[in-house]
């Protein structure tokens, strides 16, 4: 965008993450061929719409969607809306309609975080718009997905998401990948912005494959009364994963909330954390993290920093080696700069518990169900505020990963 | 039947049952006393069949079927239940899924909310398995898994323990629900062993026989309201001497 932005991102970009693997970006291409706008998304070839199915997109059904974005490598190739108040649309068009668009860009997350972030504001970029326009309530999801389909592609999104004063906002994203053993890398900037009594729940369901890297960059910036709540699961192996969504409460009584299953199976390195920032008064948090390895490696992060009068924030995190030389590093941090702030958190990490198992199957379970049951259970993370559909679908995402881990 | 012969039991290395005999007939309830750490809990561990209570002599026999050697869920499927003295906490996993998994094997028709009004916990059903129950709810919650299961030898461990007066007459209900004490001896085929510290439960279940246990031997299978009545009076000293008559050769108290 602005020449300033442009001249940040130059010179971050070989910034290497704080966190996770160093990725050498010169080992992937930039632009893939254009591929079609496509107006009737359900005439999508069956394995691709399969592939979105996977990862939380219905494409058959517009029924239940009351908007959905779809782009295929960097390209949008479908955007449309089915509710009054929602505006769906890929940024490049938003930054053509609205003059102020610019105070979006780049102002929850910062353009020269790393060389990832960097990367999305040089290359070629598209991604996902969405606005509830104020005090419209959308009770069907809008849907988003993010579609790798070409190997050693960057993937490249960039993506704005705005909740108008009093406007309730339901998303769900898929991202998920055609390929199999051919490398890729995703990275994608979401920037959320929730204006007061404002209410947005964001589900996020990834589905990768081995070769793959993925680089999300997470600001929100939550206002009075706003409620950010994230839910995000991880399924499928992924080569290396690393993110640490960050969200800010800058006004009075703002919640927010990260859920996040994850499941590493073997080759699998994730890197995955939340950090909330308490700075307005009554603001508060709770983060809530499973990950399970068959023998992949996950670090879990946490953190949470109280820097007003009575803010409260929990954090816990729990982790299940099942089998292997998997590791499961957990790493709950809690800062607090003034009295009267109440922070804690709680992590365990451990393998399934005999006593547990043995408890069952005197109930008449086999060995195998009793241990499928507990495993179910830690992944159930309780999902309040989700409208019913989309508890559905993240339980059923779940329930997949479940039995990828049995 | 149940019938436990000579049985020896050694948890971590340290034998902790030496030489137990006990035979439970159809439709009969026995109760078992004896003071803390006597090997009560064990012995019922050990008849539900888990792994850490190692048989070292002796077997147990079920309806004439030699049991000592099948794993836990074999167990449970042949009949046997348990509810656990101090069963461990199941983050994640809903009392209601449980239930649901206990009554999926019986199929009689019998529903979770029933069985949760039964035992007045239609408000924890949502909850995370025994996670901040109290003792005496604990107790309730075990009794209905049980009620689920069916089970046609129910061994209970403790079922009164830290349960205030008001609810004990409802554990009693339970028990009895469970040991088809409505239904003619005759007819009956449940078969109970019952632990009890306090003896308390005896004003509820109609017991025929009771044993005392010390140090990992039993004795005197009399009535039980006598032995508890003697046990009153005089304390487990007395059974001690008692049992300490009972020698290899002659185990008449
Ligand atoms: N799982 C166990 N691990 C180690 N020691 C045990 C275990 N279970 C029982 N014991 C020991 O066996 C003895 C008998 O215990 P228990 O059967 O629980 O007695 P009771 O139920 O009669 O109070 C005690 O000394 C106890 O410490
Ligand atoms: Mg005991």
């Amino acid at each position: 965008m602005s020449e300033s932005e442009k001249k940040k991102a130059q010179a971050a970009a070989n910034k290497p993450a704080v966190f996770g693997e160093d990725i050498d970006l010169n080992k992937y291409v930039g632009a893939a061929e254009l591929p079609p706008y496509q107006p009737d998304p359900s005439r999508l070839p069956a394995r691709v719409k399969e592939d979105m199915l996977q990862s939380g997109v219905i494409l058959d059904d517009s029924s239940q969607r009351s908007g959905t974005y779809i782009q295929m490598d960097n390209a949008p190739i479908h955007s449309s809306i089915r509710q009054e108040g929602i505006e769906v649309m890929p940024v490049s068009q938003a930054r053509e309609k609205f003059d102020w668009f610019a105070d979006y860009w780049w102002r929850a997350v910062a353009v020269d975080t790393d060389k990832y972030t960097a990367g999305v504001e040089i290359g070629q970029h598209d991604g996902y718009f969405i606005r509830a326009l104020p005090g419209h309530k959308t009770e069907l999801p809008v849907q988003a997905c993010l579609y790798l389909s070409k190997a050693r592609l960057a993937q490249k999104v960039h993506n704005i998401i705005i909740a108008e004063e009093g406007s309730e906002l339901h998303i769900i994203t898929g991202c998920t990948t055609a390929l199999h053993e051919d490398p890729g890398i995703h990275m994608g900037v979401s920037e959320f912005y929730i204006k007061k009594n404002a209410k947005v729940t964001f589900t996020m369901i990834h589905s990768w494959s081995p070769e793959i890297a993925v680089r999300p960059r997470t600001g929100v910036i939550i206002e009075d009364n706003g409620v950010f709540l994230s839910n995000y699961v991880l399924m499928k192996p992924v080569h290396s994963l690393q993110m640490n969504p960050s969200a800010k409460c800058v006004g009075e009584n703002a919640t927010v909330r990260f859920n996040s299953v994850l499941i590493a199976l073997p080759g699998s390195n994730l890197d995955v954390g939340s950090r909330v920032l308490l700075d307005a008064p009554k603001s508060r948090t709770e983060i809530v993290s499973r990950a399970i390895t068959t023998g992949g490696n996950i670090t879990a992060r946490g953190y949470i920093e109280g820097n007003a009068p009575e803010v409260k924030g929990h954090l816990e995190c729990r982790g299940l080696i099942m089998e292997g030389n998997g590791i499961i590093y957990a790493i709950p941090e809690l800062k607090g700069t003034l009295a009267g702030i109440d922070l804690s958190h709680e992590a365990a990490v451990g393998k399934i518990a005999e006593e547990e198992v043995e408890y069952l199957m005197a109930r008449g379970l086999t060995r195998q169900e009793a241990a499928a049951t507990i495993v179910r259970g830690f992944l159930h993370v309780d999902i309040a505020g989700l409208p019913p559909m989309l508890g559905e679908q993240l339980k059923h995402a779940i329930d997949t990963s479940e039995k990828d881990v049995m | 039947m149940l019938e436990i012969q000579n049985l020896s039991v050694t948890v971590e290395d340290r034998e902790i049952l030496h030489g137990v005999d006990l035979t439970v007939g159809d439709g009969e309830t026995h109760v078992l006393f004896g003071p803390n750490g006597a090997g009560k809990s064990t012995l019922l561990m050990t008849i539900m069949g888990f792994p850490k209570y190692r048989v070292t002599g002796g077997r147990i026999v079920l309806d004439g079927q030699d049991i000592t050697s099948l794993p836990v869920d074999e167990r449970a499927r042949l009949g046997i239940g348990m509810s656990f003295q101090r069963p461990p906490v199941v983050r994640g996993v809903k009392t209601r899924e449980m239930m649901e998994a206990c009554l999926k094997e019986k199929g009689d028709g019998e529903t979770v909310t029933n069985l949760a009004a039964k035992a007045d916990l239609s408000d924890f059903l949502d909850r995370d398995i025994n996670y901040g129950f109290s003792g005496g709810e604990i107790k309730r919650s075990e009794l209905m898994q049980l009620m689920a299961q069916r089970p046609h030898l129910v061994l209970l461990d403790e079922p009164e323990s830290g349960v205030d007066l008001v609810n004990i007459a409802l554990i009693g209900q339970l028990m009895n629900d469970l040991l088809q004490k409505d239904c003619p001896m005759r007819q009956r085929r449940c078969m109970g062993l019952i632990i009890t510290h306090t003896g308390h439960i005896l004003n509820y279940v109609n017991a025929r026989t009771g044993y005392v246990m010390i140090d990992g031997r039993i004795g005197c299978g009399a009535d039980p309201h006598e032995i508890l009545a003697t046990v009153k009076e005089k304390g487990y000293e007395e059974c001690v001497r008692c049992l300490l008559r009972n020698t290899p050769e002659g185990k008449v108290c």
